[in-house]
């Protein structure tokens, strides 16, 4: 096993556990340390940070759970994640964490903060209304009022104060941790066959699962490791695979994505994690700092609307500087934000004769045969057309 | 928190005597024709703006600032009224599919597909019914998918939008930090009205509009407290409709205002008659979620016939929840509007307010059971509905029936599943009945 083997191994391994487990597992190397659920897309995971919790990721629960109670809460028509997240709540499993934050990226999730709240009186739960006006001259005014809402309300729950010292030093980290990101984005993308999406998306999804201080860790070992690795080369179409910004797909349909002669070269996996285009700024006020990155720094996602940044153009821009040939459209199953945008991501492809496929995916799909038929025949359109 | 605000003034219960179906059937004749009138001048006002090009503005109805637009003469266009009158004339469907052609899924709100397909089809501009808009404004109050939808109208029709972002309610009020950031984008959108209309913001007379608005406000209150009489004088489910168009649409004209003082004095009148919506008043339902509108009589047919009434509905107060007591003040404007877009309505604040609006509605309103209509469309309305059928269930021990089907696209509704549902729930709390009073 080489060294990307073996962390992609572990970092599978910590996936497969419940959050629960996921944080006793991070106890075993910083003892006592609380934990705080992030429910997608982006919440300033620094704040909980420098409360002295540990932020973690929560994406549903794949296929380790199965749905008991939360079927009957939520209707069929409504989108995975919202149901495993509930189904936690409702069986104790997320009792172990301080709390757990939501925010304003659809009509699903927000009342999903409000049932799980009813369904755990005793927990914390925080609901962030993120700005969806960026063009407004009040905008950044609201938003650090919003996160100072945040850390007070956080501060006052685990009753000791975050002070800005202490927001500086995550927002170092926290800024180590997505240089590092952006610097493997830019490998996979440069150095073909030497990390694929499935690796990097393992590793990624598990570094919501631990402390930001030890997934810089690996991060840089995994970039070390990746630069001294042989490339496999292979015929392949570039792909941008967009979508995936909420609700997380099974790696199963990464991989078949890319066994079906895929190069993913770049993607919207896990983009609340490493949502900033450069660092946030540490000097002067941290909480401002970090809001106004929110409002004038971030990449675009589905569940944000900015006028000065419409993401069709984004997504044309995102094809562009991969070099990628083509999009593969990959939206959670009853994902009203992925679904509706599609519309509008059609329309400018097909209007600047970039080819995309869509896919649906369900936190609970075990077979990928047909979705890697699907990708295979569009891969072979472009290769021997 | 509970609803805000004291409760309009409300006559108290009374049982009076029943009159005759044909005078119950009458009521519906009158406000129904009223409610037309007001609402058939504004759609030829549309009409007439696809052709001579008066300024107008798309808006959604949730928490709106109509009369923002009012005070610049601006017309505005209610998208979800045109979702709503296609389906419920059933010719929604066929532009859904077309919305469908172009990439939508069957997964999305099919008020965005009737809507979308219907603007494809040329329905909106020149030679349609619905002027193509001078700008879109975008209230974002509470349901993500208009920012969506009104996005694309943007894209597909070339025209500029304002979007006014408006913080959903999570601690027990809005924060002055909320109030003031939509405060700016009021401010903000007074600019682009004037500048798109050349006309100078005139404050009395936005004072004046609001003063409109707050007569209706007070006829919709009293309207809905007259429910609380036994027999209730109007369906709040399905007759509300009446009243949704002039107090979400209208809101903030003369027409509106005298409209709710009519119809409060025929209502008035009928309590006073002891005259109900039915001729006999068997059960008193509070109502949960929007109506099959493709299905509307059909679905209305399947609680008549056990002589069931709504006495309340939460549908009714996605615009506005009046009732309990808001008004927009004329000495407060700006204030008052950004107050009536944060609070005061259903859909910017959370189920759990929503669990206490329905339980106030069942306890105030003498209701008997809730029923909820899941839509598949409107998961703002849908998504967690079980939970809320758990709750009134098991915790609070009413009588609560949960029925699927959609708002706008007809393939969902299912007559004969519905009827069965229905009809058994129904036939259970009559069984109740019997029985407790078997135990007295």
């Amino acid at each position: 096993m080489t060294v990307v083997d073996e962390t992609v191994q572990q970092c599978r391994d910590l996936l497969d556990l419940l959050p629960a487990q996921a944080l006793a597992k991070a106890r075993e190397r910083h003892p006592g340390i609380g934990g705080f659920a992030v429910f997608p897309v982006y919440a300033p995971v620094e704040i909980i940070h420098a409360a002295g919790l540990m932020p973690l990721g929560l994406f549903g629960v794949g296929s380790k759970l199965e749905i008991t109670h939360a079927d009957s809460r939520f209707q069929s028509f409504i989108c995975s994640i919202a149901k495993s997240t509930l189904e936690l709540f409702l069986r104790g499993e997320m009792t172990p964490f301080a709390g757990a934050v939501f925010s304003s990226i659809c009509d699903v999730a927000r009342n999903l903060a409000s049932v799980a709240k009813r369904n755990a009186p005793d927990m914390y739960i925080e609901y962030l209304h993120l700005p969806q006006n960026a063009a407004s001259e009040a905008t950044r005014t609201y938003t650090r009022a919003e996160f100072r809402r945040f850390r007070d309300n956080l501060s006052a729950r685990v009753g000791r104060p975050i002070t800005d010292d202490a927001i500086r030093s995550s927002l170092d980290v926290f800024n180590r941790v997505r240089r590092l990101v952006r610097a493997l984005y830019e490998h996979r993308r440069s150095h073909p066959g030497t990390l694929s999406t499935g690796e990097l998306f393992a590793v990624l999804q598990a570094c919501t699962r631990m402390m930001p201080e030890d997934a810089a860790v690996l991060l840089e070992d995994l970039l070390n490791s990746a630069r001294t690795r042989k490339p496999l080369a292979r015929d392949s179409v570039r792909v941008v695979v967009e979508g995936s910004f909420c609700e997380q797909p099974p790696i199963e349909l990464i991989e078949a994505i890319e066994s079906a002669g895929c190069q993913i070269v770049d993607d919207d996996l896990l983009v609340g994690w490493r949502l900033f285009k450069a660092d946030v700024p540490t000097a002067g006020d941290p909480v401002a700092n970090l809001a106004d990155a929110y409002v004038a720094g971030s990449m675009y996602t589905s569940v944000r609307y900015d006028s000065g940044q419409p993401r069709t153009e984004g997504l044309v821009q995102r094809v562009r500087a991969a070099g990628a040939d083509a999009v593969v459209f990959a939206a959670a199953k009853f994902c009203e934000p992925a679904l509706l945008d599609y519309v509008l991501f059609r329309k400018i492809l097909d209007e600047r004769n970039i080819p995309h496929l869509k896919l649906e995916f369900e936190e609970k799909m075990w077979t990928f045969d047909r979705l890697r038929t699907e990708v295979e025949t569009f891969t072979e359109s472009m290769l021997f057309d | 928190m509970p609803p805000t605000g004291p409760a309009a003034p409300v006559s108290p219960t009374v049982s009076a005597p029943r009159k005759v179906a044909a005078a119950a059937r009458d009521y519906r004749g009158v406000v129904h024709d009223l409610s037309k009138d007001v609402m058939t001048g504004w759609m030829n006002q549309l009409q007439d703006a696809t052709r001579n090009g008066a300024p107008s503005a798309y808006m959604m109805i949730s928490g709106n600032c109509v009369e923002i637009l009012r005070c610049f003469d601006i017309l505005p266009v209610f998208p979800e009224i045109n979702a709503l009158q296609l389906a419920i004339r059933k010719k929604a469907l066929p532009y859904i599919l077309k919305a469908e052609e172009i990439g939508y899924a069957s997964d999305n709100c099919a008020y965005v597909k009737a809507d979308m397909g219907y603007t494809l089809s040329g329905g909106v501009g020149e030679n349609g019914t619905i002027p193509r808009p001078t700008f879109i404004v975008c209230n974002f109050v509470g349901c993500n998918v208009y920012i969506k939808w009104f996005e694309q109208c943007a894209a597909m029709m070339d025209v500029p939008i304002v979007m006014i972002d408006i913080p959903f309610v999570r601690e027990n009020q809005p924060s002055p930090e909320d109030v003031r950031y939509v405060m700016s984008q009021l401010e903000e959108l007074i600019g682009t009205c004037e500048r798109l209309t050349g006309k100078k913001f005139d404050i009395d007379r936005l004072r004046e509009i609001l003063g409109y608005s707050a007569r209706a406000e007070e006829g919709w209150a009293l309207a809905k407290s007259l429910c609380r009489n036994r027999p209730a004088p109007f369906d709040c489910y399905f007759d509300s409709i009446n009243m949704m168009g002039p107090i979400n649409a209208l809101r903030g004209t003369k027409d509106a205002a005298d409209f709710f003082d009519a119809a409060v004095a025929h209502y008035q009148k009928m309590v006073e008659e002891g005259v109900g919506a039915l001729d006999e008043e068997k059960f008193r339902i509070v109502v949960e979620g929007p109506p099959p509108y493709p299905y509307y009589r059909n679905f209305r047919n399947l609680f008549e016939r056990w002589k069931a009434v709504a006495v309340q509905s939460t549908y009714s107060t996605v615009g506005g929840t009046w009732e309990f007591g808001f008004r927009h003040d004329p000495d407060r404007p700006l204030e008052s509007i950004a107050e009536q877009m944060l609070l005061h309505n259903l859909c910017n604040r959370t189920m759990i307010e929503r669990y206490r609006q329905i339980k106030t509605y069942v306890e105030s309103w003498h209701a008997d059971a809730l029923v909820i209509h899941s839509v598949k469309s409107c998961r703002l309305f849908s998504a967690g509905q079980g939970d809320m059928r758990e709750y009134f269930t098991k915790e609070l021990g009413i009588p609560t029936l949960m029925v699927e089907s959609d708002l706008e696209d007809p393939r969902y509704y299912a007559e004969a599943q519905m009827k069965n549902r229905i009809d058994a729930f129904f036939e259970s709390l009559e069984y109740k009945r019997v029985r407790e009073a078997a135990a007295v």
